[in-house]
């Protein structure tokens, strides 16, 4: 017997729906399987890492807290990466935003107005907005592959804020360790409900996701995006250029990555120090396709993918399994996903010797038909 | 079908209560780390004095942990899961932790905190720190006598003042000793990362250094010397498993004493917050085996620790002067921890520009 994949006619709207949940039941059973094989027990393994953290108001605040720059940096690139345009560096937009905001609390810091804030969120903006645009002038004047110039750019970056919380912006408080002073609170984003830590920032994640999504939707813009990703040639008889294209998406997803980096700063780590992200630059892309490219999708995959690294850590305290599990969790997922994703384009059939002359040629044919559209 | 669900609940009840009245009895001591607690350095210091808590007080306490804690917002909730989880006292065991644990004490002033190696404390934060400098002066001494070619290289994380007291401390003991060491510096900017360390040793091996030491956590470095035939000094850890023949010696931190003391002042119900700063004298310091050199090396080497132990010797004793040819101590003269604390700047010898 073998199994062979058949390319389908058309996508499976069934198991575009499915391959999600299916994926979901392959990383739990396989998560089961480690935790047995670590010796420990998978039910209740299982149940802190994906239940406990639902049921403590406390833990939904941190993964509220924990998925809003995923969402926020997600949201911005699936315009990116619908309009084909491959920016790979919003944690570099991300820092960039962070220490542009950051400019009012730390240089002005003895200014207080209620304008602080504001003007901190519209400089981070700002900040990832221009920073995105490096890599897009290269690629809209000079045809330069912007994966790797905006990758390259996030080192850049690093070593920048790195440069600048020791020199010029150090703490003269701060017994010469490597952090700015501590904002004043008009520059902190204000917490959102009295049960937990969430701030404004995730209100803004979601906000942005919902503009973004009836933007693709309902607008003509969205149609734009749609088609010059598809085909650039089509985009170009309708009258669409993906010169202004290339500008329009890195911009946007650079000011959302700014706006998420200033938003992490004021709200959760109130100063710049030289690490100001775990790397949500780099997970907000697996969000991006975990949710599809569709903004509604990323708001769920932002917040699984916040709820694994908080019941990663449930788990680790209750069963004392390593922390590497948590990631091993994330990779399973993904690879999951990925794999399940077939299935909407591809059945799987099972061949039988007996029979395999004619359904084999099919299938052969098929395959040869997939490839040559 | 009933019956069974019946039986079910019950024993998940049963078992439940039983899990939460065994809870109670047990204090819960809990740990953050920075790292890994296999990481042959820094963070398997911790565990090892956190193992060594255990075994003193066997069933009387549990030592939870959370390793590989990145140090900025995530370590907020890491603490604040301790902390809810019903800790009673908790290390957070990198500096990076400082002020979140801080933010999470204000939260929870019933739970004991202690911080390792910051400068903020408050009521119910302690801190504690190890004067990782004196053992450094001593590896300056030996490698001033072992090197041929009077340079060493010095592996460092952070220009932060702990990291910056500990290359002057190495090149004012190697100095003692020949007035012309010269040492040469390169920033990994990590704590953990054994790739970079790596490379980082190469680099300076191939800038024609003879010793190398380290302010980073894993045995990488180690490694590389003794593929490349010099000799080294480890880190945090006894790092003679990665160099059976490259270790000259290590500075091994041993805060297990110290976790002892601090858990029984608070079952003693005698704990209080203090800015501690012990070393080799207070048994939180030690130094691994002098092995790899020749006996009076050795000789010179366990005298200099018994002075620094007696105290009849201050690692940082003057004259000394700043890498920009100015003062900084008279002869005889002693520095305040304060300035330790807050050092910036190398003294004369460091083939380095301090990054500011």
């Amino acid at each position: 017997m073998r199994i062979e994949l058949e390319k389908r006619p058309q996508a499976s709207v069934l198991y575009a729906v499915l391959s999600p949940f299916i994926a979901l039941v392959l990383t739990v059973i396989a998560g089961g399987i480690m935790f047995w094989l670590l010796g420990k027990d998978p039910v209740s393994a299982l149940y802190s890492f994906f239940v406990e953290p639902l049921l403590d108001v406390w833990s939904l605040h941190e993964i509220a807290i924990k998925a809003a720059p995923l969402i926020l940096i997600g949201v911005g690139l699936s315009i990116c990466y619908r309009s084909n345009n491959w920016n790979i560096g919003a944690e570099g937009q991300f820092i960039m935003g962070a220490i542009a905001g950051s400019i009012v609390p730390v240089v002005f810091h003895e200014w207080h107005s209620p304008l602080v804030l504001p003007l901190m969120l519209i400089f981070g903006m700002v900040g990832g907005a221009l920073y995105a645009a490096i890599p897009a002038f290269l690629k809209a004047n000079l045809n330069t592959n912007e994966i790797l110039s905006s990758l390259m750019l996030v080192y850049v970056a690093q070593f920048f804020l790195d440069w600048i919380v020791r020199g010029p912006w150090r703490s003269p408080e701060g017994y010469n360790f490597p952090v700015t002073r501590n904002f004043t609170p008009e520059a902190i984003l204000p917490e959102i409900l009295d049960s937990g830590r969430t701030n404004l920032g995730f209100v803004f994640a979601i906000v942005a996701a919902l503009l973004i999504w009836f933007m693709m939707r309902y607008t003509l813009k969205g149609f734009e995006i749609t088609v010059l990703g598809q085909s650039e040639r089509a985009g170009r008889f309708a009258g669409f250029s993906s010169r202004r294209m290339i500008w329009f998406s890195m911009l946007l997803s650079g000011a959302l990555a700014g706006l998420a980096g200033i938003s992490e700063v004021s709200g959760n780590i109130n100063k710049l120090q030289p690490i100001i992200s775990p790397g949500y630059g780099f997970t907000a892309i697996i969000v991006a396709f975990l949710g599809r490219l569709n903004p509604l999708g990323i708001i769920a995959a932002g917040l699984f993918l916040a709820l694994t690294y908080v019941g990663g850590e449930a788990v680790q305290l209750t069963l004392t399994v390593s922390d590497k599990v948590t990631r091993v969790f994330q990779g399973l997922l993904l690879f999951f996903v990925l794999s399940c994703d077939t299935l909407i384009l591809y059945k799987i059939r099972l061949v039988f010797p007996g029979r395999t002359a004619a359904v084999g040629q099919g299938a052969v044919q098929g395959a040869v038909q997939g490839g040559a559209e | 079908m009933k019956k069974l669900l019946l039986a079910l609940a019950t024993s998940a009840a049963v078992l439940g209560f039983a899990a939460s009245a065994s809870a109670q009895d047990k204090t819960k001591i809990c740990f953050i780390y920075v790292g890994s607690k296999t990481d042959g350095g820094w963070t398997q210091a911790h565990d090892i004095g956190r193992q060594a808590l255990q075994a003193e007080f066997g069933d009387k306490i549990e030592t939870p942990f959370l390793e590989s804690v990145p140090e900025g917002p995530d370590a907020e909730r890491a603490i604040e899961r301790m902390a809810r989880s019903g800790c009673a006292l908790v290390f957070t065991t990198s500096f990076g932790f400082m002020d979140a644990t801080i933010k999470v004490a204000e939260k929870f002033p019933d739970v004991k905190f202690e911080h390792a190696t910051g400068f903020k404390s408050a009521p119910n934060v302690a801190t504690y720190n190890s004067r990782f400098y004196e053992g450094r002066y001593i590896q300056g001494q030996i490698a001033a006598k072992m090197s041929q070619k009077g340079v060493a290289g010095y592996i460092a994380s952070f220009p932060i003042p702990e990291v910056v007291m500990g290359i002057n401390a190495f090149v004012h003991g190697a100095q003692s000793v020949n007035p012309d060491f010269k040492v040469k510096v390169i920033w990994a900017n990590t704590w953990f990362d054994p790739g970079k360390e790596a490379d980082a040793a190469k680099a300076l091996i191939d800038q024609g250094v003879d010793i190398l030491t380290q302010h980073t956590d894993t045995t990488a470095p180690m490694q590389v010397a003794a593929e490349r035939g010099i000799k080294a000094f480890g880190q945090a850890s006894d790092m003679i498993k990665a160099g059976p023949e490259t270790q000259l010696t290590a500075i091994v931190d041993t805060w297990g004493a110290y976790y002892i003391k601090r858990t029984k002042e608070l079952l003693d119900g005698t704990w209080k917050s203090e800015q501690v700063w012990d070393g080799l004298k207070d048994g939180i310091l030690t130094m691994a085996p002098y092995t790899n050199m020749p006996d009076d090396v050795k000789k010179m080497a366990e005298d200099t620790e018994a002075k620094i132990r007696s105290g009849e010797l201050h690692p940082f004793t003057g004259p000394i002067k700043k890498q920009d040819g100015s003062e900084w101590l008279k002869d005889g003269e002693k520095p305040e921890d304060g300035v330790l604390l807050g050092m910036n700047f190398y003294i004369a010898g460091v083939d380095d520009k301090l990054p500011q």
